[in-house]
């Protein structure tokens, strides 16, 4: 046992730290270093330098563009682009699709899709939730019926991250409304031009446009864009849950945090001394440090012992990485607007995206403090909600 | 980044935690309690020749020459049983402070004495003003005429009644707090001028208050230079942090299998309880608690070897704050989900509770660590 990096695992992380340091271009640097939300191009553009360098999707196999890297490598990796700070690679595209169509798309759809999910030539969005199907995602009700070579879509989805953005969209759709409702759905791909497809925006407590709802009205699908069986869709949703849990806790995003909130401190005055210097600030931040520690040490555990379980088996650790890390996200964005206090308060949106012409009310780092803080309310709700999380944690490893 | 146990550990795991199924269940354990020195002699007979009482010690003082890795698999099998034995008392610390500080001559005489059974020991630093500061000594040890003598009033001196010998600290110049000044005698506990009170402790291990009263001791009985032992005391608590760190997370996964036994056999209005959702959350909850507790176990343990006197004492007293919390969550929590039984002194759960509780206030409790760290300036 030793939880020290080895020399080859300390020379990887340099040579990540020192490409990062180089090819991350320095007006996405000074944005996401002061908080700020990198814009749909510098996401594209950052994700095209790394596919250059053939890192966008290290995690795949070799033959699809990965690197064969180990678990370790593949989370120092992460770790290093999170305190770059750097955008993280789109996760819809990289973490979802790509990995669906791996495992279960056909040849003609990996040869299509992979190398643009891989460039974000393709932005792709996820079509799960509905109306009526948040938490209890199997109620879905958007349908899809066969008619030749196509499907026709009709129905609604809702809370769609950044589908105006993208140009694909990996849906859940019933094409059996007769069958047990997790035994009658479908996986599909649809274009975002459909003809039939609408988008909508919906504000989000930030003040800010994330999230959609898109509505289907007769939109035409060819067939060739089911991915795997008709009525499996299920099996293909859920195939990404038992995997590749280790990003979710996002450990380095947190740290950079906590490191950001540390320093502004320390240039905060209050009484004598500084905001840094006082007890209350100290403990709490410390507090939350020792929790991020040993979530990191957690995450290392699930890294490390991925080799040593079958394929599909889920460490146990691994259940704390969603609710342990989204938990430690926001509390990170909340300790950051304790230490902004009232200048957090300007809603300054220009300033959140770094397009403001003007100078900032109060100081320029505290325009984001509170959209991040309120954004990131939503990181226990989506990708199943941490109660949800308990639910799942409950049967699978309690066996309650 | 290796997680993995040796083929060695993982065959020490397995004998260690075969033995505290076998012989500790409830049952045993009370009758263990009822023996004179409150723990188990003939347990203590097989910890020896299972080789587990010279584990930390080098092979030429009879031991096995065994790491902090190998100290945190006895003590988590040790949590897991509620063992009484005095290990952490006369292995982890007592001998632990001889190899850290002693001379080759007293290595020689007491490590393979401790590895064979045949001595116990208890490390008598603790004082009632202490509180939880390391150097705040009262104790004094003066030069006498062949050698030194001891006077003053240490407490919760853990498995002082039945050491055969004490190391004590004692302050032979300095202000009562000064980290200067201080030094270890390792002195017979049936010496003259020493009085023992032994009694039962809260989660059924036995602790003494130890008066000493012009307590001779010679020259040789000083353990390193009198006077230069803050750092030792420091590392020896570390290293006991440590090892109740493990026996904690032993402790908790075994409170948690069983909260979760009964779950899932307790029946109320025609189902079993952990069909419950708000019960099954909170096990859940429990289980966060338990997995971030054992990775900061494992850091601890890693840390024990940090050359860096800060970086180490910092991690270990993170480890510390979330062990102890997630410990104070799971044992309340346990009785909690247990319900009446839960409250029952005739049911082990209640016993988990009451020794995570215990352990809280050894060596620091959880605020002490905590500001520690803060003044430190954390760890990021």
């Amino acid at each position: 046992m030793d939880l020290r990096f080895t020399p080859q695992e300390l020379a990887f992380r340099d040579e990540v730290r020192a490409f990062f340091r180089d090819a991350l271009p320095a007006s996405i640097r000074h944005k996401m270093a002061l908080g700020q939300r990198p814009s749909k191009d510098d996401i594209v553009t950052w994700q095209r330098i790394l596919n250059a360098k053939g890192w966008a999707v290290p995690h795949w196999p070799v033959e699809w563009g990965g690197q064969d890297w180990s678990p370790v490598q593949n989370y120092i990796f992460k770790e290093e682009m999170q305190l770059a700070p750097a955008p993280d690679p789109l996760a819809f595209n990289v973490s979802m699709v790509g990995p669906v169509l791996i495992a279960f798309g056909t040849e003609a759809q990996k040869r299509h899709f992979l190398p643009k999910v891989a460039n974000l030539d393709y932005w792709f969005c996820q079509g799960f939730s509905e109306p009526g199907a948040g938490s209890d995602l199997a109620s879905l009700r958007t349908s899809a019926r066969r008619e030749g070579d196509h499907y026709i879509v009709n129905g609604q989805k809702i809370w769609t991250s950044r589908a105006h953005h993208a140009d694909w969209m990996f849906c859940l759709v019933r094409t059996d409304p007769a069958a047990k409702p997790q035994s009658g759905i479908s996986y599909l791909l649809i274009d975002m031009q459909s003809p039939g497809l609408t988008i909508r925006p919906i504000p989000t407590i930030d003040g800010e446009h994330h999230f959609n709802e898109v509505f289907f009205d007769d939109v035409r699908v060819p067939a060739e864009n089911l991915v795997g069986e008709e009525n499996k869709g299920w099996t293909y949703a859920k195939y990404l849950l038992g995997n590749e849990r280790t990003g979710i806790a996002r450990v380095g995003a947190s740290k950079q945090r906590i490191i950001k909130a540390k320093q502004l401190a320390a240039t905060i005055a209050v009484g004598e001394g500084t905001l840094a210097e006082t007890e209350r600030f100290r403990e709490k931040v410390a507090a939350i440090e020792i929790e991020l520690k040993a979530l990191e040490i957690t995450q290392l555990r699930v890294v490390s012992n991925a080799r040593n379980l079958p394929r599909g088996v889920q460490d146990p650790a691994s259940s704390v990485l969603k609710l342990k890390g989204t938990e430690l996200q926001q509390a990170a964005t909340e300790i950051l607007m304790e230490v902004a206090g009232a200048h957090a308060m300007a809603f300054q949106s220009e300033h959140l995206w770094g397009t403001a012409t003007d100078e900032p009310i109060g100081p320029e780092w505290a325009a984001t403090v509170a959209p991040d803080y309120f954004y990131t309310r939503a990181s226990s709700i989506y990708g199943g909600s941490n109660e949800i999380q308990r639910n799942v944690i409950a049967k699978r490893l309690l066996g309650l | 980044m290796d997680f993995d146990l040796s083929e060695e550990q993982r065959m020490l795991q397995e004998s260690v935690e075969r033995l505290i199924s076998e012989r500790y269940d409830f049952e045993h354990r009370k009758t263990y309690m009822k023996e004179a020195p409150g723990f188990s002699k003939t347990l203590w007979a097989q910890y020896a020749e299972l080789g587990l009482l010279g584990l930390p010690f080098a092979e030429k003082y009879g031991g096995s020459g065994g790491g902090a890795v190998e100290t945190m698999i006895v003590m988590q099998a040790f949590g897991r049983g509620l063992a009484l034995e005095p290990y952490l008392a006369t292995v982890v610390m007592g001998g632990g402070l001889i190899a850290l500080a002693g001379s080759e001559a007293q290595r020689t005489t007491i490590l393979p004495r401790i590895a064979s059974g045949d001595l116990l020991l208890a490390f008598a630093h603790s004082e009632p003003q202490a509180r939880y500061e390391l150097s705040d000594v009262a104790c004094t040890a003066r030069r006498g005429a062949d050698g030194w003598i001891l006077d003053g009033q240490k407490s919760f001196v853990l498995h002082g009644d039945c050491a055969d010998q004490l190391i004590v600290s004692a302050r032979i110049g300095g202000e009562q707090r000064s980290a200067q000044g201080i030094g270890l005698f390792l002195v017979d506990a049936h010496a003259e001028g020493i009085g023992r009170r032994g009694y039962p402790t809260q989660d059924g291990l036995r602790s003494a208050e130890i008066r000493l009263s012009g307590v001779k001791v010679n020259s040789n009985a000083a353990l390193g230079e009198p006077g230069n032992a803050a750092d030792t005391i420091q590392r020896i608590a570390e290293h006991a942090l440590a090892a109740t760190g493990a026996e904690a997370v032993g402790a908790m996964a075994a409170a948690h299998e069983l909260t979760v036994d009964y779950l899932k056999t307790r029946k109320q209005f025609g189902v079993t309880i952990g069909s419950f959702q708000a019960l099954q959350h909170r096990a859940v909850d429990m289980l966060v608690h338990l997995e971030q507790a054992r990775s900061m176990s494992l850091l601890a343990t890693m840390m024990l070897d940090e050359p860096d006197p800060v970086e180490r004492s910092k991690t270990i007293s993170a480890a510390t704050v979330q062990i102890r919390r997630s410990g104070k969550f799971i044992g309340q929590q346990a009785v909690q989900l247990h319900g009446g039984i839960g409250m029952t002194l005739e049911y082990k759960i209640g016993h988990y509770f009451k020794r995570f509780t215990a352990m809280e206030s050894m060596f620091g409790d959880t605020d002490h660590h905590l500001a520690a760290l803060a003044r430190a300036g954390g760890l990021l």
